[in-house]
């Protein structure tokens, strides 16, 4: 299992243990992490599961491919270490990650 | 008024449900017409991920959500159904005889004796952008389409957004507007690059300005735009413009449903599992819009949904005709509504 950390808006944190291979959007939904709304179920389409990846990790987790950076046109607030979680596979190297949550999704 | 169209049944939303309706509702010949706020059939298969595999449709191990979309309207072409698209319903009244005035944006007027709703996650509509006090300006300054060119004649024109309806009215009010600027966040677009070139031509040869940034203030007053601040990797500038074209994508909303008078459920129709009935008796929900104990929001869920609706639709279009129960595979009945007895 991967630990991972989503920072609600508010600050709460919640911790969570992942399976590799599900996407960290998953895991949020799963969780009921506030703020993620994945309105188009994963599929890359909607930009309703934007997140901040923490300063730290943005080395690891890497940059969006093409379609997801054209997704992120969509979403609020964009910034140079933001993703869509639905994008995030999660793997052992993953396990610590942090990402936050934006104010609001587009 | 205009002189409306009469159908059997109104279908509300020309996504994979209901498409599917129409199938199970033309083995009962009954006639049916499908108002959709896009521009094609398909829904959010259409819409959201066209390219994307559907894993979970009996029989089939993997198909494109396109390509569901064409073999549904392969399936139901027999029952030659009518279309309306671009079109939002916005109204539903109970006639005297018990049957139904449907009415859009538009102003195009259906009369039916069965409503089916099947509109999904809501109707399209254009995303309206996180910018501070937008509201004040809309309809006034901002505008999320173009209707009419002429409205923006001789206007200072801000267009927000990387795709291919910001390029495109870049261009064609470019020659029209006294002033064009286009406002993206990267100078890579989403756009055909045909169009990207063009704008990049008109740019060279100052014929409109092209600002990477986001735009995070508006200024003016009373409904008015003067100007708006554009927020950009070297710092903050103000653009003046007194029309706003912000191109930011589609969200699905509930829309005017929510004003039907059905009864709603965290902004879902609650209906009943033998016919997937709403509150209100010959207006029936069937798909993602619906909900009852153990609703699983799935294509398939949708489609069984379609099934039994049929069953009632028909009572109530045929009052007192005998249903027949039959399976397309023996009944040389429904073979010959099919086309292929």
């Amino acid at each position: 299992m991967t630990k991972l950390t989503f920072v609600a808006f508010d600050g709460t944190r919640f911790e969570v243990d992942a399976e590799n291979g599900s996407t960290v959007m998953e895991n949020a939904i799963r969780n009921a992490v506030p703020g993620i709304e994945a309105e188009c179920g994963g599929a890359c389409a909607c930009a309703t599961c934007h997140v901040y990846v923490d300063e730290a990790w943005t080395g690891v987790v890497g940059e969006p491919e093409a379609m997801e950076e054209d997704m992120l046109d969509f979403a609020y607030e964009v910034r140079p270490n933001s993703r869509l979680s639905c994008q995030i596979k999660v793997r052992d190297e993953l396990d610590g990650l942090v990402v936050s949550v934006p104010e609001r999704q587009g | 008024m205009a002189e409306p169209t009469r159908t059997d049944v109104l279908i509300v939303g020309a996504g994979p449900v209901g498409l599917f309706a129409v199938f199970q509702l033309g083995l009962f010949d009954m006639r049916c017409h499908l108002v959709d706020i896009l521009d094609r059939p398909g829904g959010q298969c259409a819409e959201l991920y066209p390219e994307k595999p559907i894993y979970d449709i009996p029989g089939y191990p993997m198909i494109s959500a396109q390509g569901l979309v064409d073999r549904l309207m392969e399936q139901i072409a027999p029952f030659t159904p009518g279309f309306t698209f671009n079109r939002m319903v916005t109204a539903l009244e109970r006639l005297e005889d018990g049957g139904f005035r449907v009415t859009t944006d538009e102003n195009e007027v259906f009369e039916a004796r069965v409503v089916v709703i099947a509109a999904g996650g809501g109707s399209f509509q254009p995303k309206r952008p996180p910018i501070p006090g937008i509201e004040a300006y809309e309809g006034g300054s901002v505008f999320y389409s173009v209707r009419r060119m002429e409205a923006f004649r001789g206007e200072k024109v801000l267009i927000v957004g990387g795709g291919d309806s910001a390029l495109d009215w870049t261009l064609n009010l470019q020659p029209v507007a006294e002033s064009v600027t286009l406002v993206h966040r990267r100078p890579e677009f989403r756009a055909a690059p045909d169009s990207v070139n063009k704008m990049y031509a008109l740019q060279e040869m100052k014929q409109l300005e092209f600002l990477v940034g986001q735009v995070t203030g508006l200024h003016g007053g009373d409904g008015k735009l003067t100007a708006a601040t554009v927020k950009g990797p070297d710092g903050e500038v103000e653009v003046p413009c007194t029309r706003l074209l912000p191109f930011f994508g589609l969200t699905m909303k509930l829309g005017p449903v929510a004003d039907w008078g059905l009864n709603l459920h965290e902004n879902l129709i609650p209906v009943d599992t033998e016919k997937f009935e709403t509150s209100e008796p010959g207006i029936f929900a069937i798909g993602d819009i619906n909900w009852y104990p153990g609703k699983l929001k799935l294509i398939l869920s949708g489609f069984h949904e379609a099934a039994l609706m049929a069953q009632a639709a028909k009572r109530i279009v045929s009052p007192g005709e005998r249903i027949v129960f039959q399976y397309t595979t023996s009944s040389t009945s429904l073979q010959k509504k099919l086309g292929v007895a």
